[in-house]
């Protein structure tokens, strides 16, 4: 790896603003978190991974891979961040480096003809351009030719440096929030910058989740500038630094970004999530304070009250008549981050109980937080094997599973109900429409009819017993006939 | 749990039912060397017989008396000896299956009589057999008709007899089963060592094949030998709650018990009939590969859940094919909100879990759809008008199909044609995902500024 890159990726692991990594001994600030890069036990994505799920949703932009084909092909039309607009960001760029391409060297002329047809067929804003592990280790330079491209080309090319063996999915998160740092925000001027213009940071717009909590800013005149990078248009993006505040979303990938529009332009940050009745609340409450404090109207605090209390009389209204339908419902969580107490607080008020929550991805703070909701701390646990889970979800500890798609097999293989809360995921759960929506889909998977007939014993089975009440269709026509198991 | 409720007003827009006596004609198809032989005017035929060509996309052997206005006027019976003359010097068939039309009914026409005058004069017709079934079109539909088929065969050429073979098993296969569906259900029954008579069998008739040569009868199907044993069998399977009568009639004939399955489509389902099938076989295990089908439909059943829960469903179909998809489809936590039939024979149709059954057309299902908030729709070809008016997905069930090849190959029975039914019903659901938009979820698109002026 590069000095540079090096360099950069000490940086971003020794996150200042990160409490986690504060609390660390001095010499283990550069080391990151987690220990996702174990050989035969990882699991998670690369650092190519990572840039790519941060920038990607960058709707207009082209993004193009710099690498053989694995990286690219495997991948590419995986995610579901939504646009309202362009399509070209699901289109899939890559130079799909052969094996002459890596013996001869010819990869930075490869790339540079690529980033030409990507330019001259779709004429983008600007185009990405992602290193990956094989362009990195032959040592293509991949700013230099972004550099000529972009003279060339009269247009933005913006080399990502972020090849997959440098680390984990949430390096390359951050390494693309330096990206946008170094080449990106700060280069175009909003024409009209408004006193309620905010940065969303971390929020990809994954099944329109974005657009969830839209309508909310929106009646308060809050306007997205910034978007990092769900439906976001570059320009939007280049802009991003006339925002009054950045609402950081996604809380341990893009802290450095967040961190350093406020370190270069004087913007103020703070956390939060849009998960969850309370935390929605919650965010809108802290944007609101934080643009009157730099200079919004101050009407807009009540106005944001206002409009808290209508949208959680409304949610709660919408979310009792399943009350009845979830109620005692026994949930196991099994996700990351803030995602955790932030739901599982509107759960207990609909009466489910959380069995079990993961706090692999946890900070300290919401660990407090998990504490206080659950009473205590014997449910939290950090990682579960397969092979447990497995064993818990078939001893029936629980009435279903919500996580990730890694987890989906192990609750379906159990044959227990499972709720898909990641970013594959295609429903949106975000804000208080989102809160209603979750529900409604947990209570689609608990009480779906065929859970208690996949779970029967098969005719071969002991304690099979025909479905009688049911009676798919099992008749005896004429009881005067032959006693059926003498025929 | 289902109301029945009649058609709307006088107009018809868009039938959903094919008539009885081509039911009674696809009947008597499954039967070897058989030829069916419509009752009435020449056109009765021709129309059957163009909607069967394009469902089977093969060649369909029904012949018709062309009833004219003489015969019409003076009865038909010579018209049906003539027809029988010519069809025994022509193909020389096994079978000769009759059946009415609305215009010999409307007449009064004494077909049963006349049939036992004409045995008695003719007596060269003794190596053919002659089935007739009262099929008026004013009656039911193709559901009905092909139960009374099976029934006037089972009554004209099932001798009582004292032998008994008791891994013999008879199968009364319902007009809602595909070529695939019977072949399938065929192997479960063998699985466990079991023999079954299949009747009508149209798994070798109908399943489109090229034979040596040509024939001008039905190109498979129940040899009349092995109808003629029905009464042997240890056992009788309906499958279809439309041939319960049919099944009761063998039994009283032959003292056969009779099993009714209103369905082989779903997990429980199917169980059942397994768990009969390994009761008459006398065995407490079933094959390996049964055990690996069940367990593929149950994987089927989690993976399609996703798609299928709270999937709004609108149905269109005779009353067996009704029940059997839409009992499954609840079961997998779809809601059957709309569903139109063809018969109020079928007491099945009670049992079809959804507040209302219309005895109705498509034009009444369509309205029915759109006001229910219907997500897909199933029914047979002539539902693709509504589907493309509603932008609703159309999964092709039922009788006519004349815009895809293969109905014939459809199995939607048994564990293996169970899970394809659930992946079928999870695809088209997912082909209409919206593609999220922010009006959606009322957002304002991004400012006009952000977006990137093409060059």
């Amino acid at each position: 790896m590069s000095e540079r890159l090096k360099a950069q990726v000490r940086d971003v692991l020794d996150e200042p603003a990160c409490a986690t990594n504060r609390a660390k001994a001095p010499g283990e600030r550069t080391k990151g978190c987690g220990n996702s890069l174990v050989p035969g036990a990882a699991a998670g994505g690369c650092a190519f991974d990572g840039a790519k799920i941060a920038l990607q949703p960058i709707v207009d932009a082209a993004h193009l891979v710099h690498g053989p084909l694995a990286c690219e092909g495997n991948s590419w039309d995986n995610r579901g961040s939504a646009s309202s607009g362009p399509e070209l960001y699901r289109t899939s760029f890559t130079t799909d480096l052969g094996e002459l391409d890596v013996v001869m060297g010819h990869g930075e002329r490869k790339l540079y003809r690529a980033i030409r047809a990507v330019v001259e067929t779709h004429r983008p804003p600007a185009v990405f351009v992602y290193s990956t592990c094989v362009s990195a280790l032959v040592g293509d330079d991949l700013a230099a030719v972004c550099e000529a491209a972009a003279e060339r080309h009269g247009l933005p090319v913006i080399p990502v440096d972020a090849p997959g063996f440098v680390g984990s999915k949430n390096l390359g998160n951050k390494l693309a929030g330096e990206t946008l740092l170094d080449h990106v925000i700060g280069t175009v001027e909003p024409a009209d910058p408004s006193p309620l213009d905010v940065n969303i940071v971390g929020e990809f717009n994954v099944a329109g989740e974005l657009w969830q909590v839209k309508p909310l800013l929106d009646r308060l005149g809050i306007r997205i500038l910034g978007s990092i990078s769900g439906d976001a248009r570059y320009r939007q993006v280049a802009m991003a630094h006339r925002a009054q505040v950045t609402m950081l979303v996604c809380a341990k990938a893009l802290t450095n970004l967040a961190r350093g529009l406020e370190e270069r332009w004087g913007i103020p940050w703070f956390e939060g999530s849009f998960y969850g009745i309370e935390d929605t609340s919650a965010a809108i409450r802290t944007l609101a304070a934080m643009l009157v404090e730099r200079g919004a109207p101050a009407d807009l605090l009540d106005r944001a009250e206002a409009l808290i209390a209508e949208e959680e009389a409304r949610t709660w209204a919408a979310l009792a008549p399943f009350r009845p339908r979830v109620e005692g419902k026994r949930v196991l969580l099994y996700t990351g981050g803030h995602k955790t107490w932030s739901v599982v607080a509107a759960l207990q008020e609909l009466g489910m109980e959380v069995v079990g929550t993961s706090v692999r991805k946890s900070t300290e703070g919401d660990k407090d937080r998990i504490k206080a909701i659950m009473g205590d701390d014997t449910h939290m646990f950090e990682n579960m094997a397969p092979k447990d889970m497995y064993a818990a979800l078939k001893a029936a500890d629980a009435d279903v599973l919500m996580s990730g798609g890694r987890s989906r097999f192990v609750a379906l293989k159990a044959k227990t109900p499972w709720v898909d809360v990641n970013q594959e995921k295609h429903e949106a759960y975000a804000g208080y429409a989102g809160m209603v929506e979750l529900v409604r889909h947990i209570d689609r998977a608990v009480n779906n009819p065929m859970w208690v007939d996949v779970r029967a014993p098969a005719p071969w089975d002991d304690g099979y017993a025909p479905a009688a009440a049911t009676a798919p269709g099992l008749r005896v026509v004429n009881s005067d006939a032959t006693d059926f198991e003498d025929c | 749990m289902a109301r029945l409720i009649p058609q709307r007003g006088a107009l018809s827009t868009n039938p959903l039912k094919s008539s009885a006596a081509l039911g009674a004609a696809n009947a008597y198809l499954g039967v070897e060397g058989a030829i069916p032989l419509l009752h009435g005017a020449q056109g009765c035929t021709a129309f059957a017989l163009v909607a069967m060509v394009r469902h089977y996309d093969e060649p369909i052997p029904l012949q018709t008396t062309a009833m004219n206005e003489i015969s019409t006027i003076l009865g038909g019976a010579e018209q049906v000896e003539e027809a029988i003359d010519n069809l025994k010097r022509k193909a020389a068939p096994a079978l000769v299956g009759i059946a009415s039309t609305a215009l010999t009914e409307t007449r009064g026409e004494d077909v049963a009589g006349e049939l036992r005058t004409l045995r008695d004069r003719r007596r060269d017709f003794g190596d053919t057999a002659i089935v007739y079934a009262s099929t008026p079109d004013f009656i039911g539909g193709l559901e009905d008709g092909w139960a009374r088929a099976v029934t006037a065969m089972v009554d004209a050429l099932v001798p009582a007899t004292g032998r008994k073979r008791p891994r013999q098993v008879n199968l009364l296969a319902g007009s809602h089963l595909t070529a695939a569906d019977v072949e399938e259900l065929v192997d479960l029954i063998r699985a466990f060592g079991l023999e079954p008579i299949v009747l009508p069998d149209v798994s070798p008739s109908l399943d489109g094949h090229v034979e040596d040569g040509w024939r001008g009868t039905a190109q498979g199907g129940t040899p009349l030998s092995d109808i003629a044993r029905l009464g042997e069998s240890g056992c009788t399977l309906v499958v279809g709650e439309s041939l319960a009568g049919a099944g009761e009639q063998l039994q009283a004939r032959t003292g056969v018990p009779v099993r009714v399955f209103d369905r082989l489509t779903g997990l429980r389902a199917v169980d059942g009939f397994v768990a009969t099938l390994m009761a008459l076989a006398g065995v407490a295990d079933a094959p390996a590969s049964v055990k690996r089908d069940r367990s593929r439909l149950v994987d089927a059943a989690l993976d399609a859940h996703f798609h299928t829960g709270g999937l709004k469903v609108a149905l269109g179909a005779d009353p067996d094919l009704l029940f059997g998809l839409g009992a499954t489809l609840a079961e997998m936590g779809a809601e059957v909100v709309t569903a139109a039939s063809t018969s109020w024979a079928n007491p099945v149709l009670a049992r079809v879990p959804t507040a209302e059954v219309a005895i109705a057309d498509l034009g009444e299902l369509e309205r029915r759809a759109a006001a229910s908030g219907a997500e897909l729709l199933i029914t047979h070809a002539h539902g693709r008008q509504a589907a493309a008016r509603l932008d609703l997905p159309l999964v092709r069930a039922g009788f006519p199909i004349f815009d895809r090849l293969g109905a014939q190959d459809v199995c939607r029975v048994g564990y293996r044609g169970t899970r394809a039914f659930l992946l079928e019903i999870a695809n088209a659901a997912q082909g209409r995902v919206p593609v999220p938009r922010p009006e959606h979820f009322g957002a304002t698109p991004p400012a006009e500024e952000f977006a990137h002026a093409r060059p």
